[in-house]
């Protein structure tokens, strides 16, 4: 027991030189953990940010002026007037994804009450971007004309008010959200392929047959590649965590990030061994990388990391929940964002490690297999 | 042989530096023509560097070469008389395709050489005849021999009939009968020559060296002596070609090279340690080992000899317990060596056939790694790694990274790693291959001594016959099977043989029934050359499209038989869609909420009513308490908590306006508007729903604001995610084959066949190309089944401006892929590189969460010069926006513009030599 681990610790740190001395792995592990971070968090992908606009004035009127100018940065582009033939192509283009178009005499049929309509073309195409900003523009508009009609800056109180907050982000901010997801992503894939290049590398020099004759099990080889790579990866998490998100990024981090890097160790045992797998599987590192991609991009996409997983089709919805890294996401947006403690997110650290345990078990079996087959 | 002519190649003062490291030093010699010339001198001293040189191969960095009259450094003159040289690299077949069959490796390099149908087919069939490779014509390259890889290298050389032959060590690792027919065959070839070609061999066999007209013998750099073996020997006052060369090195690098030291006889002692019975290993296809026993006694040191791929190599992993046999037994020490059986193991040091240490560790820290696992006590540990470093001289070198040391000294380090537990058997799988004479003494007298001193068993594997002799008793083994075993005496005196050598040539013969069958040769002058007129030679055009198809044909056959990369290529795509299309979606329903409810009045409950007959929402068990709702909101059990104050209905009755409060969990924006935009649009529809009677009807707005949807009117993302996909993966997937494909042949080494065959950059990168252009638009068609029948995405545009786009996209995204590879040196870097410059724009910054027109700065840049941004509005336009060739045609147009630049930039950067 004490040799298995002596053992176990004393390849780790190979794996650890190792590692270090693959210059295109370690270009990754930084690409991954802070341009990529980065360029995600600064996409406003989540939110309506500089939305082309365009207006079809046909009243030209001062109200008509007056709800164009009310369409202001940094949700709209500043509008750009149009004539109503240019509407279809330049829609078509894709160069403007609103168009409002404000029928002639508008500001005069509003003011005599005869309940006039603006039409709002919308680029149903851009799926973010339209469904956020034709809400935003039907209040844009029904605002500057109660106010037109008012004329003064008192609304009519209706007699129930909704006053709706958004928590842990109030204002919406995309890179609350990419910034930590960003790291989340990162994870998974540099656990796939850390892991997998660790173990390709050692059969593609002809070191995996060396370790081999030596007096070490099959358990003891996988165990000392996960610890290793699990480690340079939580290392880069934290570090990324406080210096690129919470640092330079400037998100504020509700929960304890310690906490946090616990389940990330936990899930890091899943990930990692998925990675094994792969490279008990993959006879070369290119092969293994078109594996990763098979395998990362699915998970990536559909843990809820991009979109929500309650979107998803029953069925496959049923299945990513069966999968840790569904259940890596969710505590990381609790613990993160909504400031949660052990007591809300025990159940899913539980759930993790035991599936990353079973993961475990499967590509140590699937590892002795495939060495049992070496030769061939 | 006549040294009259004018020489064959002129080299004037010519250094070559990699880095810090000088593989050329001044080096001045002129090849006389017309016979065959060796050069000799251990691993790494230039030879390979002069040989690519003066073919062209390789760019010169200063110093002077003709070769067959032309300057080799002027581009021009070298295109002409490139066709008459013709290069064989180092490595069993490196220049050939190992998933290619013999034939059509031939005929790679015939349409290379722009040989018509005709040509070609009476050309290859007689080279395979003279080369007795007929039989095999349909055996892929991987599966040959290597006596027969290096024969099948030899008929792609001479495909086009060349003046001048370039042999960079062909023949490392091969048979003693497989060399020698090898030579036997140069020879005839060169017989039968009208222009009696030249021919410069390198080689570390110094055995054979001796039958070449001409030697040159390179250490370091630089030239130590030339002239006829008679002469060297003179020179020398040596009896052997090796004793020779060693005599002419530098004081310095002979100073280790002693006599052997003689070996004591063995004790009596009859012990053995390895049997082996019937040992068979069969892989699907061949049996590698067949039938092999041996046994190995105490203190001996154990020979295997034969070529590379006899099953040395197998036989050994047998016994290390590597590979189950399948069939016999191995025992060692009485046991057999399966796995777990680590008391057995810990007895036993190996050292594989490639070099099994860390490169990336130093010295001293692989010793330590090695103590370590072996759980050596520290004490005995730091003074047996020591002794280890004084026994292996390894104490100049203990902190450098064992990756950087010369191949002998690797191999000392290696044999230190692999003894340091002191184990009583020693298993060594050719542990000299590469190494020169000298360092390859000095490993040997460690092993004797390490038998003769510290009694250890040694089993050792070699292709080199003078090694084989000092063995105290050895196999000779050839194709799996063990053809004799005895002492190196008893072997020569079985064979009534002067050398061991040529013993196990007439082992290898009697072995083969009859002796090498005679070729005839067509006289050169007979050649049936009427059945198709010999390509004009030295004239070089600027476009072939013979060469091009060269490539692709290749490139083809390599793709089909490679299962891993043809799944890849074809589905992956496929499964890709299905994972975006179902996964990735932008409606969001299926929103949990819950409701604290502090008033609980009948207009409490009409509110809630509403929101649960909405089609978005889903109801969860009611909150209790405001420590609830932070709980359950935390969890993210809820997506969105309503709050009802108490004396809701109260203030609705008496007029007053009454508020609800609702609680977003912001954790994913885009889900938070769109949740805030669901419940303001529910909360006017209770204000203006007739049925609730609860609250008074509520002035008219002024104005009606109508939401067009445009294109997609049930606001499905489905819709748009499904083109957009495809937009996406034919981005990605063409990139990435395309640049491993260009990458692979720079770390197989095939890529010389570039720099050495008229074959211009152009028809090489558009040659690779064509196949992925094929297999991307299979991939297209697969998606646009998908996306019809599938998804159920309506095609309601042109389908010709999409088929039309669609090609000139994926010619660009190959493009792509193949501007980075020309930068790339690993498969892996290439991989990645793609993927990373692939993925980042085409999701961020063409168009597919955040349409190009809302991006600013750098990522409308990045945006405006990547081709999705381009593609991305003919498949959304042509499928759900309904458009044709008149909204599109711009688009089509910017694509087109990026072929010229992406091929044009890869050019620049792909260079015709390396460097």
């Amino acid at each position: 027991m004490l040799r298995s681990l002596a053992n176990i610790f004393w390849l780790g740190t190979k794996e650890l030189r190792s590692l270090f001395g693959d210059v295109v792995l370690i270009g990754l592990v930084i690409y991954s953990f802070t341009v990529a971070v980065i360029s995600q968090a600064q996409s406003s992908s989540q939110e309506l940010h500089r939305a082309s606009i365009a207006v079809v004035d046909e009243d030209n009127s001062e109200l008509s002026r007056r709800i164009a100018a009310a369409f202001l940065p940094p949700y709209f582009q500043r509008p750009v007037y149009i004539t109503q033939r240019e509407v279809e192509p330049l829609m078509n283009s894709g160069r403007f994804t609103f168009v409002l178009d404000i029928p002639p005499n508008f500001q005069r049929d509003v003011l005599a009450r005869r309940k006039p309509s603006v039409q709002v073309n919308v680029d149903a195409t851009a799926m973010i971007q339209a469904g956020i900003g034709s809400g935003y523009a039907l209040q844009i508009i029904t605002t500057e004309v109660g106010w037109f009609v008012a004329r003064s800056d008192v609304a009519v109180q209706a007699p129930v008010n909704l006053v709706t907050r958004i928590a842990f982000n109030p204002n919406v901010t995309t890179a609350w959200f990419e910034g930590v997801m960003g790291i989340i992503n990162s994870v998974t894939m540099l656990a796939i392929i850390l892991a997998g290049a660790a173990l390709v590398r050692e059969r593609e020099h002809g070191t995996m047959d060396h370790l081999l004759v030596m007096p070490l099990s099959p358990f003891e080889i996988a165990m000392s590649k996960i610890w290793a790579n699990a480690l340079v990866i939580a290392v880069a998490v934290a570090v990324a965590l406080y210096l690129v998100v919470r640092w330079y990024l400037q998100v504020p981090i509700m929960g304890s990030i310690p906490l946090f890097l616990a389940g990330t160790v936990l899930y890091l045992f899943f990930a990692t061994a998925v990675g094994l797998f792969l490279g008990t599987i993959a006879r070369s590192m290119p092969q293994l990388g078109l594996l990763y991609i098979l395998v990362a991009v699915p998970i990536n996409m559909l843990s809820g990391g991009m979109t929500p997983v309650e979107s998803q089709p029953v069925w496959l919805a049923t299945i990513m929940k069966a999968s840790p890294s569904t259940h890596f996401v969710s505590f990381a947006q609790s613990i993160l964002y909504r400031g949660a403690g052990i007591d809300v997110v025990w159940p899913q650290f539980v759930a993790v490690a035991a599936t990353g345990a079973l993961m475990l078990v499967l590509t140590i079996r699937r590892f002795r297999a495939a060495i049992a087959a070496a030769g061939a | 042989m006549s040294i009259a002519a004018p020489p064959v190649a002129v080299v004037r003062q010519l250094s070559q530096h990699y880095r810090d490291v000088t593989a050329l030093d001044d080096v001045s010699i002129e090849i006389p023509s017309g016979c065959v010339i060796g050069l000799i001198g251990p691993d790494g001293v230039g030879k390979s560097s002069l040989l690519s040189i003066l073919a062209g191969a390789r760019a010169i960095q200063s110093g002077e070469v003709v070769v067959l009259g032309a300057d080799m450094s002027d581009r021009r003159a070298r295109e002409q008389v490139c066709p008459r040289i013709a290069y064989m690299p180092q490595g069993l077949g490196r220049n050939l395709y190992p998933d290619l069959s013999v034939y059509e490796n031939i005929a790679f390099f015939a349409r290379l050489f722009g040989q018509a149908r005709a040509e070609r087919d009476w050309r290859i069939a007689e080279l395979m005849e003279a080369t007795a490779l007929a039989d095999f014509a349909d055996r892929p390259a991987k599966k040959l021999s290597g006596g027969m890889k290096q024969k099948l290298g030899l008929c792609c050389s001479l495909i086009h009939d060349p003046d001048f032959l370039i042999l960079d060590e062909p023949t490392t690792g091969v048979d003693p009968l497989s060399r020698r027919q090898f030579w036997d065959l140069i020879d005839r070839l060169r017989a039968r020559s009208t222009s009696r070609m030249s021919v410069i061999v390198a080689t570390a066999y110094m055995e054979e060296a001796a039958r070449f007209d001409w030697l040159i013998a390179m250490n370091d750099g630089r030239i130590l002596a030339t002239g006829t073996p008679a002469e060297l020997k003179a020179q020398t006052g040596a009896a052997t070609i090796e004793d020779a060369f060693i005599a002419l090195l530098p004081q310095d690098a002979s100073r280790d090279h002693a006599e052997m030291p003689a070996k004591d006889e063995l004790d009596g002692s009859h012990e053995t340690v390895i049997v082996a019975r019937d040992l068979t290993c069969r892989f699907s296809d061949f049996t590698a080992v067949d039938g092999v026993s041996f046994q190995i006694r105490k203190s001996e040191i154990f020979g295997f000899v034969g070529s590379n791929g006899c099953g040395k190599t197998t036989t050994m992993k047998m016994l290390t317990g590597l590979l189950p046999p399948s069939d016999g037994e191995a025992l060692i020490f009485g046991r057999s060596m399966e796995a777990g059986n680590h008391e057995s193991r810990s007895r036993v040091g190996y050292m594989s056939q490639a070099f099994s240490l860390y490169g990336e560790l130093t010295v001293r820290q692989n010793l330590v790694l090695h103590a370590r696992l072996f759980h050596l006590p520290l004490a005995s540990a730091e003074r047996r790694i020591a002794e280890l470093i004084d026994r292996c001289d390894l104490a100049d070198h203990l902190d450098g990274l064992a990756a950087d040391l010369p191949l002998g000294i690797r191999q000392r380090l290696s044999l230190a790693v692999a003894i340091v537990h002191r184990p009583d058997l020693l298993i060594l799988d050719e542990p000299t291959s590469g190494v020169d004479p000298v360092a390859r003494n000095q490993f040997w007298r460690l092993l004797i001594e390490l038998s003769r001193r510290d009694g250890m068993t040694i089993f050792v594997s070699t292709h080199f016959m003078n090694e084989a002799a000092r063995c105290d008793r050895l196999s000779l083994m050839h194709e799996g099977r063990v053809l004799a075993t005895d002492t190196p005496d008893g072997l020569i005196r079985a064979k009534g043989a002067q050398t061991l050598e040529q013993a196990f040539i007439a082992f290898l013969e009697q072995d083969a029934g009859v002796a090498d069958p005679p070729v005839t040769l067509m006289p050169a002058q007979s050649a049936p050359h009427s059945q198709g007129k010999p390509t004009e030679r030295g004239g070089q055009t600027v476009f072939s499209p013979r060469r091009l198809l060269a490539y692709t044909i290749r490139e083809g056959l390599e793709l089909v038989r490679d299962p891993i990369r043809l799944m890849f290529a074809l589905f992956g795509t496929a499964f890709l869609m299905i994972v975006i299309g179902f996964g990735i979606s932008t409606d969001v329903n299926n929103l949990t909420f819950a409701a604290l409810d502090r008033d609980q009045s009948p207009e409490s409950r009409a509110y809630l009513a509403e929101l649960r007959g909405s089609r978005y929402f889903v109801e969860k068990p009611p909150l209790a308490d405001y420590a609830e709702l932070e709980r359950r909101m935390k969890s993210g059990d809820i997506k969105a908590s309503i709050e009802i104050p108490p004396n809701f209905g109260v203030d609705i009755k008496r007029g007053r306006p009454a508020f609800v409060s609702a609680w977003i969990d912001g954790a994913m924006p885009f889900r938070a508007e769109t949740i805030r935009g669901y419940l303001e649009g529910t909360h006017q529809l209770y204000l203006s729903d007739p049925a609730v009677k609860t609250t008074r009807p509520q002035a008219a707005s002024p104005v009606g604001v109508e939401i067009r949807f445009k294109y997609n009117q049930a606001f499905d993302s489905i819709y748009a995610m499904a083109p957009s996909t495809i937009a996406l993966l034919l981005a990605l997937f063409p990139a990435i084959l395309m640049a491993l494909a260009v990458v692979r042949e720079k770390e197989l080494g095939s890529i010389t066949n570039l720099y050495v065959t008229p074959v211009t950059r152009l028809e090489f990168l558009v040659g690779k190309q064509l196949p992925y252009i094929a297999v991307a638009l299979v991939n297209f068609a697969l998606m646009y089944v998908m996306a019809l029948t599938l998804f159920r995405v309506p095609m309601k545009g042109d389908v010709l401006p999409l088929l039309v786009g669609t090609v000139v996209y994926v010619i660009t995204t190959t493009g792509f892929g193949m501007l980075i590879s020309t930068f790339c040196r690993t498969q892996i870097a290439a991989l990645f590189g793609t993927a990373i410059l692939t993925v980042l724009p085409a999701t961020q910054f063409s168009g597919m969460l955040v349409p190009v027109s809302s991006l600013s700065g750098v990522a409308r840049v990045i945006g405006m010069g990547f081709p999705m941004t381009y593609y991305r509005p003919i498949t959304v336009g042509t499928f759900t926006k309904g458009l044709g060739f008149a909204d599109l045609g711009a688009d089509i147009l910017m694509l087109l513009v990026f072929i010229p630049v992406l091929t044009g930039l890869s050019l620049l950067m792909l260079p015709k030599q390396e460097r």
